[in-house]
């Protein structure tokens, strides 16, 4: 019996996380090895689109055995795996720098595309969410239900057109795209970020609001929210110190798979508001056929997902005692 | 327990947000910001270069952004085609035309301080021979030696006379290197130009600062007005039309959707500038593959596509009807845009004869805008004349280069062709049109070694035969745009040479 096995069989969260755990690693082994092949049958000579149009046979022939490429396919993956594994992602044959570094850097950008975009989105949903269901038989309340209907159906790069199209062209508000780090300036930090992250979180927002509508108005019809009325507390004072708790459980779930979207969501947004994230680097690197860079930028985010599944489902055996057991 | 939940999600929001901080935090370093001001210019651009090595990278995005600006050749080509002064004050070529004296300037300075002088020239030259992968490289071949007469005189040995040399001298492969500055080429470039590249930021920008070494006491070349040149990509078109009109650049380098034209000229904020560029957007026939490889059938389909039509329908009538692979500002250029003037009758009535009632081809075309809506319109066209089109759209360059190009697996196929003088590529049977003929290969061959008004007349034989031959269909010249705020001058309209010339941007108003 391995160890992960003896973990697996036995009983308690930590067990439970464990077993996750295993899961986790497993998962990022097999999208590596599917993410190798996918770009290995990928059509389109990384060393041929370096050279262009006029290239000799010879001189490709040539390049391609200056990126490595003429070597068996399984050494290229042990040796791109080898790399990672130390924390060394390789060096790029069309940038010539390493992609290590790179990586890094235009996740930082995505990372708070992606933590702006939830944090926009749980402000909308929250308070939305909750009138929504306070108020379900209320004109108000089926007004929010029917907007965040219309807003699950915009996809978030129509809603990015349009605000830039208004708070940019038109009313010049805001900046219609670009990128200043935080650290450089943080005014234009945070104003070249609201239009992508409203983009982003608007639509999250929309499809969230109606996950915590549902989830409040499950509570509501528990015992002890009426047991909380019937003491003579007001619909919301109840709601708040008794019922949103037990909602959180669903809505993270919720915001746990749309972190994951988030992340893809970020790609388009990217390319919108051109902003140096992991986005636009995966697409700027696929169209060169820098393999190398590919590989690594799908793998990291591949991983993320399976990262953000994982700490949810950890976070649910703390959140719910009850799943500790199952 | 009661506190628990919140306690943590608390803790994973914090853990969130922090993590972006921190990266940035640790990469802050490598940010290419600079402060906006009067003596800044912004300028978008579409094509971002992956590195700052053109000499192993090939693409139009590095020269667009350092040749010129960064890197400066012996000779430069001006927005009328013509050859002039550069690194050279002053060039004498012998008789036989296979010795070119250059007289350098004596006062050019690399901007790592090094001096400019003629052991430079002789060893760019052997570099681009030795060191040298891309392509065009080969333009350096007809080069036997290179001999250091002066400090500031370098004489250049062909072994054969060559019409193209000189000419092909403006383009990147005449770029002058500092010995001690090619160490690091792909991130750190080291040139004589009036620019030096500060920082850039990959899928953002590049910042150009001037370079304190350029127009030092006694050059009689002005220092740049502009003391820092942000250059900004856009890899989506609308996106760079919003940024000038959100005020976040100040010069479109290209428009690439005409459609948006219409709103920039309307506007008394900007300026618009049309003109013309290398870049011939071809529809190739495959010289090699039946049914292509009779010339009847390609006549038929030249005279079956309404190109006039073709060009409003597909680029809102921007661009210029060329007849072959010839821009204007090219020294043979004539206009043979009315050879095959469109009549689908004809076009039928030749298919026939070539033994053809129906047809069926597919169109391998690159996935850009240019291409995918010319196809389009040449498929409609077509269908006229029983020809069915069956259009394939493929990732560009990738998989075009590697099913077209190297491949030559297709009918036709739609790209547009960038490089200067890139008729010559008629002259190798090998090169994907598949179009074999003696005659073009020994028109360009004696062309090239020809005295200057044979060379022309020989040129002008190529592109005629080309033509006669419906070698390819030239839909059009690709129109070259450039929309700037209205205090932006000096900007040229005709896209010639492969920089975007930053030396002669002033704002208004300025001396």
């Amino acid at each position: 019996m391995t160890t992960a096995e003896r973990l697996a069989a036995g009983a308690g969260p930590a067990a439970a996380i464990a077993r996750r755990l295993v899961i986790f690693v497993a998962s990022g082994f097999v999208a590596s090895v599917v993410v190798f092949a996918f770009m290995a049958v990928l059509p389109g000579d990384p060393a041929q689109v370096a050279l262009g149009v006029n290239a000799t046979p010879e001189l490709v022939e040539q390049t391609r055995q200056q990126f490595g490429l003429d070597r068996p396919l399984v050494t290229q993956y042990l040796d791109w795996m080898g790399g990672l594994l130390t924390g060394d992602f390789g060096t790029s044959y069309v940038t010539k720098e390493p992609i290590g570094p790179q990586l890094v850097d235009r996740l930082g950008v995505t990372l708070w595309l992606v933590g702006a975009g939830m944090l926009v989105a749980v402000l909308i949903a929250v308070p939305l969410g909750i009138v929504a269901a306070v108020r379900h038989r209320k004109p108000s309340g089926v007004g929010v239900s029917a907007a965040a209907q219309v807003g699950v159906a915009v996809p978030a790069f129509l809603a990015a057109i349009i605000l830039v199209q208004v708070f940019s062209v038109q009313l010049g508000w805001l900046p219609s795209g670009g990128w200043t780090p935080p650290a450089y300036d943080l005014g234009a930090w945070l104003r070249g970020l609201i239009l992508p992250a409203v983009s982003l979180g608007l639509v999250q927002g929309a499809v969230l609001t109606r996950y915590v509508r549902s989830a409040v108005l499950d509570v509501q019809r528990e015992d002890f929210l009426r047991t909380a009325r019937a003491k003579g507390l007001r619909p919301y004072p109840a709601l708040v110190r008794h019922g949103l708790r037990n909602a959180a459980v669903p809505v993270v779930t919720v915001l746990g798979v749309q972190l994951a979207t988030l992340l893809v969501g970020a790609v388009v947004i990217e390319r919108v508001f051109v902003l140096p994230g992991l986005g636009s680097m995966l697409l700027d690197s696929v169209a060169a056929r820098d393999l190398l860079a590919v590989q690594s930028i799908v793998l990291v985010l591949v991983v993320g997902v399976l990262l953000v599944n994982f700490l949810v489902d950890v976070l649910y055996t703390v959140l719910d005692p009850r799943l500790r057991r199952s | 327990m009661s506190t628990r939940p919140s306690a943590l999600s608390a803790l994973v929001s914090a853990a969130v947000l922090a993590a972006p901080l921190a990266l940035a935090g640790c990469t802050a370093g490598s940010t290419a910001m600079v402060a906006g001001g009067p003596s800044t210019l912004a300028v978008g651009f579409t094509a971002e270069p992956q590195n700052f090595d053109f000499t192993t990278t090939d693409g139009a995005a590095i020269p667009q952004a350092l040749l010129y600006n960064v890197y400066e050749t012996l000779v430069k080509i001006d927005s009328d085609g013509r050859i002039t002064e550069g690194l050279a004050e002053s060039w004498d070529i012998s008789d036989d035309r296979t010795v070119y004296d250059f007289h350098l300037r004596d006062n050019a300075t690399f901007s790592n301080g090094e001096p400019f002088t003629a052991s430079d020239v002789k060893f760019s030259i052997e570099r681009v021979q030795r060191d040298w992968t891309i392509s065009l490289k080969s333009g350096m071949d007809v080069v036997d030696r290179v001999e250091v007469v002066g400090e500031h005189h370098a004489r250049v040995v062909l072994s054969r006379p060559s019409n193209s040399w000189l000419r092909a001298m403006t383009t990147r492969i005449g770029a002058m290197f500092d010995p001690n500055g090619v160490s690091d080429l792909a991130n750190d470039p080291v040139g004589t130009g009036p620019y030096d590249v500060e920082s850039r930021r990959r899928g953002d920008s590049v910042v150009l600062t001037r370079n304190p070494e350029y127009s030092r006491p006694g050059d009689p070349r002005p220092e740049p007005d502009y003391g820092t040149v942000v250059l900004k990509y856009y890899a989506d078109a609308t996106a760079l039309n919003n940024a000038l009109l959100s005020g976040g650049i100040d010069v479109i380098s290209g428009v690439t959707a005409p459609d948006s034209v219409p709103q920039f000229e309307a506007d008394n904020r900007f300026r618009v500038l049309q003109g013309t560029t290398n870049g011939e957007v071809v529809l190739a026939y495959n010289n090699r593959r039946a049914p292509l490889d009779d010339v009847r059938v390609r006549k038929a389909l030249t005279y079956a596509i309404d190109r006039k039509a073709l060009l409003e329908a597909a680029w809102g009538g921007r661009g210029k009807l060329i007849g072959s692979m010839v821009p204007p500002t090219d020294p043979w250029f004539e206009d043979l845009s009315g050879e095959y003037p469109y009549d689908p009758e004809r076009a039928r009535r030749l298919l026939r004869e070539a033994g053809h009632e129906s047809l069926r081809l597919n169109l391998r075309i690159a996935n850009l805008p240019y291409a995918v809506s010319s196809a389009q319109v040449i498929a409609s066209h077509l269908k006229k004349i029983g020809v069915t089109v069956d259009i394939e759209p493929l990732d560009f360059p990738a998989v075009w280069l590697q099913q077209v190009f190297t491949d030559g697996d297709y009918d036709m196929s739609i790209v547009q062709h960038v490089e200067p003088q890139d008729i010559t590529t008629f002259g190798d049977p090998e090169f994907y049109w598949g179009y074999d003929s003696r005659r073009v290969q020994r028109l360009l061959s004696e062309a090239d070694t020809a005295p200057p008004r044979e060379y022309i007349s020989d040129m002008r034989e190529v592109a005629r035969t080309l033509s006669d031959d419906a070698a390819a269909n030239w839909l059009f010249l690709f129109p070259n745009i450039v929309v700037a705020k209205n205090e932006v001058r000096g900007l040229q309209a005709n896209q010639v040479s492969e920089a975007f010339d930053l030396t002669g941007l002033r704002r208004q108003g300025s001396s």
